[in-house]
């Protein structure tokens, strides 16, 4: 078996004592939430932090509740199983409750959290693998090394946003709650992500308490896609996330719709949702619509060699899981998974 | 002496079977599924070391310079090694010993060992790992089979046991039987096709590991997570040039194996020569990343066939030819070679057969046997192009096979001895279970039915080191308190062969199954066995173990009888008991029965064996693939394809299978499940890949892809008795045929869904689109 390099572990009762810790440890300290993509990475010598500041003994970062302001917050260390089977989720944010279900396996969401999966990290074919592995290839510009193996000659990292719940949570304009040695501040999700592989988020040092989702309109219908070739464990090979509002004349006042495991970030697909609005589920103009829709996120979507498997497919994938995802929105069904 | 006797088909006991036919826990289960049962990696021994190993970065590379000092003398290192330390080449065939411990000169592999450390844990030996030097002076990688065929510089191998190697050749063997130019040339039609089976592996899930201890008076004692614990002995006593009765092997509980410990590993020889040098316990435990380089698994087929039948379906002749892709190292090569021609010549009946096989070493891990060892690649693309000519003539699929089907006790054209052969009830079974006549044509677009058949060898008459000893013995302790003790070297890999032995005991000696408790693969106490592979412990030790038990049945009988004052005949044990037939009410228990014979006799025991008739064509290389009884398979799989994504879902999977009479019913349909499940992981998701950088694509459980549950079809077992006469009251094997079909099916079964011949493994989503294209002539999407 790998080993795990040896560390410090410290589990402070609060934010503010976790907060302090990473503060005073600066980079040789990380967060640790379920765990589930921190502890592998470390056997891989991905990260070798001094200090884990573990949130598990953190009480008020887990719960799901209703805001009085309507909408929901939910604790960053909920669990992803918690979420999916939350009964407020599924109905205030469905496609929320259906990515949080197909992330990796039934044991890893019991262990993994919400949180967890909004910071995790990019990943990449080349990069998540042991030390030995990456040294014999020659380490790459996101750990170690200078060289790109996805992008010849490339000096940007294009390690792939393989979270999820990233594209759900964006599509319900979701906000995230930080609370750093200043403070706490909120951010909306889609200001969150960078297009840099290495390290895709603007906020360091800070931790993730909470997220935020506001109230839904009437008539909102959200859904999640997930391709991959196993029915479980294995990240996305593409995800999108649907959102369609429909107003009471029955045409779309509002849609959304928003993609994982292309490039550093996940992506909101805008042109592609706008050529829903105004169209009334039904007719011919919708159907056209949904193709349009399906046709510029193709053009918009240009999966990478950065995740395994055959990228001209997952390409071919993106039109059809776009139709999919948004035609189970509108049916109140879904998740699209194969199985 | 009793070698080679044949006990028969029937029950021990007038009464018909008492344990025989029906369902038994696996003995082991309870222990594996609490956590109780002990694994190698389970052993801790006073003072032991961990061993870690350094691997080459390199695909192919000479080995300049190792510099050890920085090392050595890193505080808690006990000892390294290097190739030096090592230098006697082994290989589990002995004809082709081309594999040091470590490297010596060269490395051939990324990944291949090239020194070890052992230290007071494992961190520190990796920690030493860092401080090791090594200068490489980097050579030509041969990634592509055809390059490696082509190529003759730089070579991979120089010379094996002190023949100079051709090229990059490891084995070439062609055979031809009949007239194939005259039989193609009469055929009304002919296929001519090429197929592609790519590499899989194994993926047991206890990754290997091997301790070893040695004592002050010189005895070794090695324990591994090995299915060949005999050979591995005869390799230690080789390489470390130490009396081979000065070596223990044991095999603890494994966690299943499938072919991928049946080779000597470095790690065996790397911890008894750490135990010898530091007088310490010394283990050492394989990552996963470690396992997928030892890897010995799936061998990647270029595959060439040309096929002819008359317009009435009958196969006129069968021309083959096949690139292998060996990987670096001969492992069971010379065998898998042979396996992929010889072992195509039934179910069916042909008249003429070529085939030329080549196999070629390439800097990549070492490919050897996989369950369906050499045989399921060939199958593979026979069978799919047994369905294009029965799509070219008009037949339905079956049919083809009925036809063709070579009947039982008869001669195929390479000179293999057929006996008992179930096959056409396999083919009725899965017809009707699928309601293949009912459903075929009616199924709607995108669903699809296809049916493949086949055989494999139930153990061989080729010991891999010549001699004319029993392939299977074994020994039987009969204890004062009614408990009866089997010493086998039989080697249980979780297929269940301790269960067997229990089984069979049992039955033999009327006992309760609980009174049997099995000792195996231990060589210090153990007959020999030579292991677990080619199908064939059941077989074997199953005959042996009949040997055995009938020699002290006859005292028992004798004894009781004697005192009862009966005639033998009258006595009748089963279940733990012993009658007088004609008086019921006159019984002992099995333990007085022992007592009475231990009186009569003196200390109750008995060994058996069992060796395997002469068998096979009277040419070179005829034995290969000679086997006392063949088991056959047939499967009718169902697909759904989604013509928009290319994703094929194996809906059902209808699996029957011959295994001559099946003596656990339960493991024999767990096998039947497991086999289906290998297949269709396959040829759907698994590819043990080397990317172009040498590297292997992606070591580890996360990118080597298994299906999960979620992943999994309806498989259902179909079982089919046909009794061999040779076999342990009629059994064969069950472990490795009923994995073939499998993948052939599957393609045939697409065929019916939507019209596409998938030939090139595997069958990805990606490929079944571009085959759907190719077939409407819609051009690929432009990537805009």
């Amino acid at each position: 078996m790998l080993r795990l390099p040896k560390f410090q572990v410290a589990a402070p009762d609060s934010v503010a004592e976790a907060v302090a810790l990473l503060e005073q440890h600066g980079e040789d300290a990380l967060v640790i939430a379920g765990g589930t993509d921190l502890v592998p990475n470390m056997k891989h010598e991905l990260f070798t932090p001094e200090l884990v500041v573990s949130l598990a003994n953190i009480r008020k970062l887990r719960g799901i509740k209703q805001a009085e302001e309507g909408g929901l917050t939910i604790g960053a260390m909920s669990t992803l199983s918690d979420v999916a089977a939350s009964e407020q989720v599924r109905d205030g944010a469905p496609a929320l409750a259906q990515a949080a279900s197909l992330v990796a396996g039934p044991q890893l969401r019991q262990m993994g959290t919400l949180g967890g999966n909004v910071m995790l990290d990019t990943r990449c074919q080349w990069y998540n693998q042991t030390y030995f592995w990456r040294d014999a290839l020659g380490f790459c510009l996101k750990k170690d090394g200078t060289l790109c193996h996805v992008v010849a000659g490339g000096n940007k990292c294009v390690a792939a946003a393989s979270n999820d719940t990233a594209p759900a949570l964006m599509t319900l304009a979701a906000t995230l709650v930080f609370e750093g040695t200043g403070g706490q501040r909120e951010i909306p999700i889609h200001e969150l992500f960078l297009a840099d592989g290495i390290y895709n988020k603007k906020v360091r040092g800070e931790i993730l308490t909470a997220v935020r989702i506001p109230a839904l309109a009437p008539g909102h219908r959200g859904a999640y896609g997930k391709l991959r070739e196993r029915g479980s464990i294995d990240f996305p090979l593409f995800g999108v996330a649907a959102r369609l509002d429909v107003a009471a004349d029955e045409t779309v006042a509002y849609a959304s719709l928003a993609a994982v495991a292309l490039q550093a970030r996940p992506v909101l697909l805008k042109r592609s949702a706008e050529s829903l609005l105004g169209l009334r589920p039904g007719t011919r103009d919708f159907e056209r619509g949904v193709d349009e829709a399906a046709e510029l996120a193709y053009r918009q979507c240009r999966p990478l060699d950065n995740v395994p498997g055959d990228s001209d497919w997952r390409h071919e994938m993106v039109p059809v899981y776009v139709r999919r995802t948004l035609l189970a929105a509108l049916e109140g069904s879904g998740p699209v998974h194969h199985v | 002496m009793a070698a080679r006797d044949n006990h028969g088909t029937d029950a021990p006991w007038k009464e018909g079977f008492q344990v025989v036919g029906r369902a038994h826990p696996k003995i082991d289960g309870l222990a594996k599924a609490t956590g109780q049962a002990i694994y190698t990696d389970d052993i801790q021994l006073p003072g032991m070391l961990h061993v870690k190993m350094l691997r080459s970065p390199h695909p192919h590379a000479r080995i300049i310079e190792i510099d050890v000092h920085q090392a050595l003398e890193l505080e808690g290192v006990h000892a390294v090694l290097t190739g030096a330390d090592l230098p006697k080449k082994y290989g589990v065939i002995p004809w082709t010993p081309d594999e040091n411990a470590l490297a010596t000169e060269k490395v051939r592999f990324t990944g291949d060992e090239v020194c070890a450390i052992a230290a007071i844990d494992e961190d520190t030996a990796n920690a030493a790992l860092k401080l090791l030097e090594v200068k490489y002076e980097q050579l030509h990688a041969f990634l592509d089979p055809f390059d490696a065929l082509e190529r003759s510089e730089p070579q991979i191998h120089d010379e094996i046991r002190g023949k100079e190697v051709r090229g990059n050749v490891s084995k070439n063997v062609k055979l031809e039987f009949g007239d194939v130019e005259a039989g193609l040339e009469a055929a009304d039609a002919v296929v001519d096709d090429n197929y592609f089976f790519h590499g899989t592996t194994h993926t047991a899930i206890e990754p290997h590991c091997a301790v070893a201890q040695y004592s002050p008076h010189g005895v070794l004692t090695v324990w591994s997570s090995t299915q060949i614990t005999h050979y591995v002995q005869r390799a230690l006593a080789h390489v470390l040039e130490i009396p081979e009765a000065k070596i223990r092997v044991i095999q603890p509980c494994l966690g299943g194996a499938f072919g991928g410990k049946s080779d000597p590993f470095a790690l065996e020889f790397v911890v008894a020569k750490l135990a010898m040098i530091t007088g310490r316990p010394v283990k050492c435990l394989w990552t996963r990343e470690e396992v997928f380089y030892a890897h010995r698994g799936r061998h990647p087929m270029h595959l060439h066939y040309r096929t002819g039948a008359r317009k009435d379906g009958r196969l006129t002749a069968v021309d083959a030819k096949i690139l292998i892709d060996g990987g670096s190292y001969s492992s069971f090569g010379l065998i898998t070679t042979y396996y992929s021609g010889q072992l195509l010549t039934g179910p069916y009946d042909f008249p003429a057969y070529r085939f030329d096989s080549t196999r070629v070493f390439t800097n990549k891990p070492p490919c050897g046997p996989k369950r369906g060892h050499g045989s399921v690649q060939p199958r593979f693309a026979f069978e799919v192009q047994l369905d294009q000519i029965a799509e070219k003539l008009g037949i339905d699929p079956i049919e083809l096979r009925r036809k063709n089907f070579q009947g039982e006790h008869t001669e195929t054209v390479n000179g293999q001895r057929i006996t008992s052969n179930g096959f056409l009830r396999c083919l009725d079974e899965v017809e009707r279970a699928s309601s293949w006549k009912e459903r075929r044509v009616k199924l709607p677009r995108g669903r699809g039915l296809g049916v493949a058949g086949s055989m494999y060898i139930s153990g061989t008459n080729y010991a891999v080191y010549p001699n004319a000893m029993p392939q299977a013995g074994v020994q039987l302790q009969l204890d004062r308190s009614g408990l009866v003790t089997v010493f086998t070297g039989g080697n249980d890999i979780g297929q269940g062969s301790n269960s067997v032995a229990r089984i069979i005991v049992a039955e033999e000696l009327g006992l309760d199954p609980e009174d049997v408790r099995v000792v195996a693969a231990d060589t210090d106490l153990c007959p020999v066995d030579l292991g677990a592979y080619s199908s064939r412990v059941t077989f074997m030790v199953g005959n042996a173990l009949i040997d055995a038990c009938r020699k002290v049945r006859k005292q028992i009988v004798q004894a009781v009888a004697e005192d009862w004052g009966v005639p033998t005949a009258r006595v009748w044990m089963g279940l733990g008991e012993v009658f007088d037939l004609e008086d019921r009410e006159r019984t002992l228990s099995t333990r007085e029965a022992f007592h009475l014979t231990e009186e009569r006799f003196d200390t109750l025991g008995a060994t058996g064996s069992y060796n395997t008739p002469e068998l096979g064509g009277d040419y070179r290389g005829g034995t290969i693939g000679a086997s006392p009884a063949y088991s056959f398979t047939a499967h009718v799989v169902e697909v759904d394809v989604d013509e928009e994504t290319g994703r094929i879902t194996v809906e059902n999977c209808w699996i029957a299978h011959d295994c001559g009479r099946a003596l656990n019913p339960m493991l024999v349909a767990g096998q039947m499940e497991g086999s289906a499940y290998m297949g269709i992981a396959e040829a759907l998701l698994e590819s043990h890949d080397v990317n172009r950088f040498g590297l292997h694509a992606g070591p580890s459980l996360l990118d080597y892809r298994i299906p999960t549950s979620v992943d999994t079809p309806e498989l259902h077992a179909l079982i089919v008795e046909s009794l061999d006469p040779e076999g342990p009251y009629g059994a064969k094997e069950a472990g490795e045929g009923p994995l073939h079909p499998s993948v052939p099916a599957i393609s045939n079964a697409v065929f019916d869904a939507c019209g596409i011949r998938l030939k090139q493994l595997p069958f990805t989503p990606g490929a079944v689109l571009t085959a759907l294209r190719a077939k409407t002539g819609e051009p690929a999407p432009v990537r805009a």
